[in-house]
């Protein structure tokens, strides 16, 4: 497919996404602005984890570095008195830039690093976060966080437009921009280059594939994904907390590329969309459940916990490839079965799915 | 290779969007007769955001539970002219990325009333400038902090406690009185709370009040450094401005390193049943003459007609709950909503509501008087010192009021509890 097919294709996705939005509920707009900052970050992930083989536990605090570069921007543009599309693209800029540096100077020691000696690096980094702003809480206000001045909706569509549906927006874009860029990274030079050090290093610089860089280029492009959905959720939420960028949330990202199927941009989508919806559901589903008082408050919150990683136990054992492998295993039986609704040529030869293994490689 | 995935992407974002729509479709749907948002024919609905999971869980999970049982309690009786209320507890595990969330939820799908008793400084600020532009009542904030009284730029926020600036005056005035060549220090959590705290106890014991002032972070449960400090700088008398379960960390690393001050704690972290849940068998111990301030009844003082009553209801539409400082602070802030909900009418509205806040004459069931008017939204604007002795914090000497930087007695009676705890 050529690159001006794909973009119109994703120009024509975003247009829809923008449309259907008039349709939503306010909350429900705002679940999906969620969806696709989660999206840029589970993106990402699947770039670094699925085609590049490195297991980061980082990616949370990727996130926040870029909600704290986005918040520390917008700030400073509100002070000065700065108004209009520029206090919500430059501190976009600001996030994907922050979290790119970040990005590029882990990645130049992660490069060094390979299965759990990498993932216990990162993850120190996640778990170092609170610490950071609480030392430098004069300037990244302490564990209560920034405030954060956005840009509101036009004064001309209000009434037309909820402000979740306005936030949505930006979000639907962003998120389809990222995902246009690591598409055709994933299919140019670049990705093949990825998955040749992924499969074997050793193999891969014989063949003159620069390994140090692949993987630091790989780390910064996957911090610049999480820049921009830090970035997104500092937007949708108008605040940037250690709270909200813990290793939990990290452990989900990595949870929903799994589920999602790690091996694929579009599995990204499916993993976003349960990290949102799944505890959503079934906190609701609690609510309404006949039970006393008392249980109900111990299930509230906790179940959804349960059922996350009951249906990751269960996508590990029964499909390992995820949703999306399960998705595409259907769809070639499918095709087998008619074989009259796709021309052979244009199926894509299986990838080699990457599995989590950790224990591949030296220190 | 990758033309299949764009349909499949397409497919599945229409999936979602199916999903979202099937999944919001289901509540918000009981229009009320004048359409004003969660009031029905006869229902009234409000929801809250609870730390029920997370680390805050421990020290606070039991109060909208003690909130839900008056409620229950009224419902029973009769409801508020004739309406329940439905209350609508959502868990934010203290962490404001899901207060956002939650609180969306409450407001633009379940369309509640009103939103009650938000617990937290850092989850609630959150969510004030949202509430204030969706003109919902935002009311009583289980917080401390002084910015819920900004009645300019937030009309729709009221506070509740009283707060931290006003506790520490009465802290440090009666410290000042009970142990005037003392040396003074803080302990104090490294966000509003304790700025905030150290602020007003530097305005009574003056500038240079404070020999030292150490701070901690929640996210690191080892305090020893700090407590080692205040132990070196010689520290008589220690204020803490922090939560119950670091109050506790505070008091028994203290004690580990043989040094035992007096401390005067916030009410925020001075509850004496959830700080011996923390210290466990040494709680007599290590808390004899602790100090705290507090403004509703106390739970250990069975004589006071108010704990009498919630006792009977925790007991009734509460059971196997403990009764304690939390379930005083849930039931009394339910009684406060219900009081306010009977003065705005037989057919309440979000502006009737606001106008008998205003009024001044929801009085609440604290020693010391509300500061609602039109031109503040400060909760209990004073404190009465409560004293641990023999294992039991009850209440000693006289409530003080707080006005501005004057400190004095407060000696008006409380207003006296309705027949059976409802506003009659």
């Amino acid at each position: 497919m050529n690159p001006l097919k794909s973009l119109l294709l994703a120009a024509g996705a975003a247009a829809a996404l923008i449309s259907l939005t008039f349709g939503l509920e306010a909350f429900v707009s705002y679940q999906l602005a969620t969806v696709c900052a989660y999206l840029c970050a589970v993106a990402g992930l699947t770039v670094l984890t699925g085609s590049g083989g490195q297991l980061s536990l980082g990616q949370a605090a990727l996130m926040a570095c870029g909600a704290y570069s986005y918040a520390l921007c917008a700030n400073a543009l509100a002070e000065a008195g700065i108004e209009g599309p520029v206090l919500l693209l430059a501190p976009l800029a600001a996030a994907v830039l922050g979290a790119a540096l970040l990005g590029l100077v882990i990645g130049c020691a992660a490069g060094r690093l390979h299965g759990p000696y990498l993932a216990g690096f990162t993850l120190a980094l996640v778990v170092a976060i609170p610490a950071v702003t609480s030392t430098f809480s004069g300037l990244l206000g302490g564990d209560q966080g920034l405030w954060i001045t956005v840009e509101k909706r036009p004064a001309a569509l209000r009434g037309a437009v909820s402000n979740e549906q306005w936030q949505s927006w930006p979000a639907i874009l962003c998120a389809v921009a990222v995902m246009v860029v690591l598409n055709n990274l994933l299919r140019g030079r670049f990705g093949r280059q990825l998955r040749a050090v992924r499969d074997n290093d050793a193999a891969a610089s014989l063949s003159g594939v620069n390994v140090a860089r692949t993987k630091i280029i790989s780390f910064t492009v996957s911090a610049a994904a999480a820049g921009v959905g830090g970035g997104l959720l500092a937007y949708i939420t108008q605040s940037a907390s250690p709270g909200a960028y813990s290793l939990v949330l990290s452990l989900y990202l990595l949870m929903a590329a799994v589920i999602g199927g790690i091996g694929s941009l579009t599995g990204a989508v499916w993993g976003a969309l349960i990290m949102v919806f799944l505890p959503h559901s079934i906190n609701s589903l609690t609510a309404d459940l006949p039970v006393s008082a008392d249980m109900a408050q111990r299930l509230d919150g906790n179940l959804a916990i349960a059922v996350f990683g009951t249906i990751l136990i269960l996508v590990i054992l029964l499909a390992p490839r995820g949703i999306q492998g399960l998705l595409s295993a259907a769809a070639r039986k499918f095709r087998v079965t008619a074989p009259t609704a796709v021309p052979a040529p244009s199926t894509p030869p299986l990838q080699p799915q990457p599995q989590l293994s950790t224990t591949k490689g030296q220190p | 290779m990758t033309s299949s995935k764009y349909p499949v992407l397409a497919a599945a974002v229409t999936a979602a969007l199916a999903l979202g729509a099937c999944g919001s479709s289901g509540g918000g749907d009981s229009a009320a007769a004048e359409d004003v948002p969660g009031v029905t024919d006869t229902t009234v609905t409000v929801g809250t955001h609870q730390p029920l999971t997370g680390p805050a869980a421990s020290g606070y999970s039991s109060i909208s539970p003690a909130t839900k049982a008056y409620f229950d309690y009224v419902n029973d009786n009769g409801g508020v002219h004739g309406r329940t209320i439905e209350y609508s507890v959502k868990d934010d595990g203290y962490n404001p990325a899901n207060t956002q969330s939650v609180v969306r939820e409450l407001v633009l799908q379940d369309e509640v009333f009103a939103i009650l008793g938000g617990l937290g400084t850092p989850p609630h600020s959150s969510v004030l400038d949202f509430l204030n532009d969706n003109e919902v009542p935002d009311l009583f904030v289980a917080s401390g902090s002084p910015t819920w009284n900004q009645p300019e730029e937030y009309p729709y926020t009221y506070g509740f406690m009283q707060d931290y600036d006003t506790e520490s005056k009465v802290l440090a005035t009666y410290v000042q009185e009970e142990f005037p060549d003392a040396t003074y220090c803080l302990f104090g959590q490294d966000d509003d709370f304790g700025a905030d705290f150290k602020t007003g106890l530097e305005a009574a014991l003056g500038s240079d009040g404070l020999a030292s002032s150490q701070v901690y972070s929640t996210a690191n449960t080892d305090v020893a450094a700090q407590i080692s400090a205040m132990q070196a700088a010689g520290c008589e008398v220690n204020f803490l401005a922090s939560i119950n379960g670091f109050s506790a960390q505070a008091i028994g690393t203290a004690a580990k390193l043989g040094y035992f001050p007096k401390w005067a704690a916030s009410s925020a972290g001075g509850d004496y049943n959830t700080l011996s849940s923390y210290l466990g068998e040494n709680t007599d111990k290590l808390l004899e003459g602790f100090i705290s301030a507090n403004y509703l009844p106390a739970y250990s003082d069975e004589a006071d007609e108010w704990t009498a009553k919630f006792k009977e209801i925790n007991e009734e539409y509460n059971p196997g709950a403990p009764f304690d400082g939390n379930t005083i602070f849930g039931m009394s802030l339910g009684y406060l909503f219900v009081e306010a909900l009977h003065e705005a009418g037989e057919d309440p509205t979000r502006e009737s509501l606001l106008e008998a806040l205003e009024s001044g004459s929801v009085k609440g069931n604290g020693h010391v008087p509300l500061g609602f008017s039109a031109d503040s939204h400060a909760g209990y604007t004073g404190g009465m010192i409560t004293l641990v002795s023999g294992g039991v914090q009850s209440y000693t000497g006289t409530p003080y009021a707080v006005d501005g930087d004057s400190v004095s007695a407060y000696t008006e009676e409380r207003a006296a509890m309705p027949e059976n705890g409802i506003p009659q």
